[in-house]
């Protein structure tokens, strides 16, 4: 993985990420079905450009790779299944409304955060970006102190 | 010398090709490391499985010793790797909210794509509602814009932040590393084992 981390850095001059594209969607998605919505919001229209569609990222494409990386490696070890995995002790039903509240929290938080655990706390740690120790320790620091009272899903 | 792209070495129309190859290594090495599962994921919480913490921290020194080195040799001009801006605000309360997002659902957006790529639908449900939480934070976004905006302290590396010099931060990082590996595998023993 650190290799890995290194080589994008040297082709690319920065690191790897993840929610980037999940915005991009979002984006295009709005633009598509509101443009002038779109254009309006103050949010929106830093990401919306006349010569470039919204979907012609580097992480839209990074993610296009990773879910082929991740069925690739599903497939070799025999893990491809469609299922809900959760501990024995809540039902799926449970499982699937705290992934959808942990999903709506975490996309909220790396906006705020310009960046997710890998776009922001791993590729910013290994610039030695300031941002990328404070997110790594505020990202783990928090779920820490929150584990206790979800643990009943976990353990 | 590098970053090979940034500096023309390669064109930059290759730049989306590197970008798939690159996904799919990372996809790969993610999934195989047993990333697709929330449940290997959330044990670094609970203590049962500190897999996560040494992958990821293992990973951001590496790549931090190989920037540097390659810097040291002349192989990469430093100045044109991205130093993500800080805002420190903006940044910490991001993040306090990622790590309850975190622990809720059991994945970050990266591991919940892996997820999602080899069926797990608890995966689909957080990469979608994911989506929902940034389609939330954009319309609402004029409402903390200016927080969203302040303290700004620029592109600064965590070095320059504490007065020392790169060598002696990331010997104190690989310091830290190495403690935290004996101290969380001490820990390991411990806890009770969870199956899944």
């Amino acid at each position: 993985m650190g290799l890995l981390l290194l080589v994008t850095f040297y082709i690319t001059g920065r690191g790897l990420g993840a929610s980037g594209a999940a915005k991009s969607t979002v984006v295009a998605t709005i633009n598509k079905v509101a443009p002038e919505h779109a254009q309006e919001s103050t949010y929106y229209s830093k990401f919306i450009s006349d010569d470039n569609h919204p979907l012609n990222q580097w992480l839209v494409f990074e993610v296009i790779g990773i879910l082929a990386g991740a069925l690739l490696s599903g497939a070799l070890s025999n893990r491809l299944k469609f299922k809900v995995e959760h501990s024995p002790k809540i039902t799926s039903g449970r499982r699937l409304v705290f992934a959808a509240l942990g999903g709506l929290a975490f996309g909220i938080g790396s906006q705020f955060g310009r960046g997710c655990t890998s776009g922001a706390a791993l590729s910013g740690m290994a610039s030695l970006a300031l941002g990328g120790f404070i997110a790594m320790l505020s990202i783990f620091g928090s779920a820490y102190v929150f584990a206790y009272f979800f643990r009943k899903n976990w353990i | 010398m590098g970053p090979l792209i940034p500096l023309g070495i390669i064109d930059s129309s290759w730049n989306n090709v590197f970008a798939i190859l690159i996904g799919i290594a990372f996809g790969f090495i993610l999934e195989s490391s047993g990333f697709s599962s929330s449940r290997k994921l959330a044990g670094v919480f609970y203590g049962y499985d500190f897999t996560v913490l040494k992958v990821f921290f293992s990973a951001a020194i590496t790549a931090a010793i190989g920037l540097y080195y390659f810097y040291f040799l002349g192989w990469i001009d430093i100045t044109m790797i991205y130093v993500n801006p800080t805002y420190l605000g903006s940044a910490i309360v991001g993040g306090i909210i990622m790590g309850l997002g975190f622990i809720m659902g059991g994945y970050c957006p990266g591991t919940s794509y892996c997820g999602a790529a080899i069926g797990k639908i608890d995966a689909i449900v957080y990469s979608v509602a994911m989506m929902a939480g940034i389609f939330l934070f954009s319309e609402f976004y004029p409402f903390f814009e200016d927080f969203y905006n302040s303290g700004s302290l620029g592109n600064v590396t965590v070095y320059d932040t504490l007065g020392i010099s790169v060598s002696l931060f990331m010997i104190i990082l690989i310091v830290i590393a190495l403690v935290a590996f004996y101290v969380t595998s001490l820990i390991q023993k411990k806890v009770k084992k969870v199956e899944y």
